[in-house]
């Protein structure tokens, strides 16, 4: 009898990490933000997303919504302090979309930053790797 | 330190996810809680329960005693018969739920839940001091593994020369599997046809991986406590320590077809007697959340405006797709069709009174 173990996480190299598995991609003052492949993966099926209203306004680490699989609910922080300017209604009907892409249909909102150098601080891909296998072997 | 199964090595290999529960370290996952739970429902699944506690009750006294410490009517029970049962305290509160099996006239077994073993092997020692008994904690010397779901009974018959269609539900067997001296009791916790299967721990690694080995082309894989609570909610099983314990009675539990006041003194007959000529205040309801948030244990119950209580289980339910739960509820509004509200991080969300179980095999309700 053959199981799947975890596979390799996926971290693309071109997004911005939080130590709460939250990626950012940025673009101007604008910065999509999601959960990251490795925090799918630990949560298993989502069955349910809540998100915020366009025009909420999150600080740093505040959490802005929620992320519930089966067997548990976990909330998700904003990286960085902004305003949500868009949100991905379609996680409504189809919450799958967070495990089956989460860099991609899977995002969840998308914020207009107050401070973009507040994204210099958050981990690269390469740092967020170095963290989670960290976290795994405490 | 957290006890561990004899399977615990095995669980490691698997990729089983292991955490705490009830002080044992065990598999919550392998695959998912959701392809498990399908499984189960669809194929057939594979739990370890070796936590659960197994007592022998030996000698004379053996019945009397269980007469005295449980509430159903262990004078019905045939030999290789088993019983679903409530161990009451003299308040009628519930100390633990468990099986009963007569395995002769002097001798019953009793597999209790793994958090309690402690606190009712104490209890039922207690109790027996004027019964020639004796009484045995021998959770050590079992391995426990359930196997549920459509298919159960085609994978096990692959592995005994017993006909298995000769045991019915509720019923055990001595027999031998693939070589091994087990118990097979046609039992669970899932809502589905299965077995639970009583071996020497010795030899249940043989089994366990005989059993995914024979059943692999049947759909049968390893399944974790994730996928265990959310096939026992909707089969409508309660779960001791969230939707019962020694604050709430089998009466209020929606348990009164174990508690049998007819069958002669017993500890906490007073109490239900009582409390079944005055009437319930409370009873537990089955509930169907009317949106997509599920709702979670502890959530607070609302109704009209006042905060009534909370939610005793709360999940997604994965086969009927939707959030379902059970709740004390004032005893005139655990009716079908009564609607209130569950508190979901300060939104109140609809929720609606459904018969329980909310599945059943071969149907399910709307």
């Amino acid at each position: 009898m053959i199981t799947e173990k975890q596979k390799m996480a996926n971290t693309p190299e071109d997004l911005s990490y939080t130590k709460d598995h939250e990626w950012v991609r940025v673009k101007g003052d604008l910065a999509t933000v999601g959960i990251t492949d490795h925090a799918q993966k630990q949560l298993g099926d989502v069955v349910y997303v809540e998100l915020p209203k366009v025009g909420d306004r999150f600080e740093t680490t505040e959490p802005f919504g929620s992320v519930e699989s089966v067997k548990a609910v976990s909330e998700i922080y904003m990286p960085v302090t902004s305003s949500v300017v868009e949100v991905n209604e379609s996680l409504n009907d189809s919450p799958e979309q967070v495990n089956e892409d989460p860099y991609g249909d899977g995002w969840m909102v998308v914020v207009r930053m107050e401070n973009p150098a507040q994204v210099d601080g958050l981990l690269s891909a390469a740092e967020y790797e170095d963290y989670i296998k960290e976290e795994a072997s405490e | 330190m957290l006890k561990r199964t004899p399977l615990y090595e095995t669980h490691k290999l698997l990729g089983g996810r292991m955490v705490e529960f009830a002080g044992w370290e065990m598999p919550v996952q392998y695959s998912s809680p959701v392809a498990e739970h399908m499984a189960v429902r669809q194929a057939a699944g594979l739990f370890d329960v070796s936590h659960m506690g197994e007592f022998e009750v030996r000698g004379a006294g053996a019945l009397d005693l269980l007469q005295l410490v449980t509430t159903n009517d262990v004078s019905k029970l045939a030999d290789n018969q088993a019983q679903y049962s409530a161990l009451t305290d003299t308040n009628g509160g519930v100390i633990d739920d468990l099986l009963v099996y007569r395995i002769n006239s002097r001798y019953f077994l009793l597999v209790v839940n793994a958090g309690n073993i402690d606190k009712d092997f104490a209890w039922i020692e207690d109790q027996s001091r004027d019964y020639d008994v004796e009484l045995h904690n021998t959770s050590h010397g079992y391995a426990l593994l359930a196997l549920q779901g459509p298919r159960a009974e085609e994978i096990l018959q692959g592995l005994t020369d017993h006909m298995l269609d000769r045991i019915p539900y509720y019923w055990s067997q001595r027999v031998m599997v693939d070589g091994c001296d087990c118990r097979v009791s046609r039992t669970g916790y899932t809502g589905e046809d299965g077995f639970e299967i009583f071996c020497a721990p010795a030899d249940s690694r043989h089994l366990w991986n005989r059993l995914l080995v024979t059943g692999h082309e049947l759909g049968l894989i390893p399944c974790g406590l994730a996928a265990r609570n959310t096939l026992r909610l909707e089969a409508g099983y309660r779960l001791w320590g969230h939707d019962m314990d020694e604050t709430t009675t089998p009466l209020e539990a929606g348990l009164g077809w174990i508690v049998k006041l007819g069958k002669g003194e017993f500890v906490g007959k007073k109490a239900l007697e009582k409390q079944k000529h005055e009437g319930l205040t409370r009873k537990l309801a089955g509930f169907v959340v009317e949106d997509r948030a599920p709702v979670r244990d502890g959530y607070p119950v609302v109704i009209a405006e006042r905060e009534v209580g909370c939610v005793s289980s709360g999940s997604p339910a994965p086969f009927l797709k939707k959030n379902i739960g059970m709740a004390y509820l004032p005893v005139e509004c655990a009716k079908p069709g009564f609607q209130f509200f569950v508190v979901v991080r300060g939104r109140q969300v609809p929720a609606r009174v459904v018969e329980m179980p909310f599945y059943k095999r071969g149907r399910s309700f709307d």
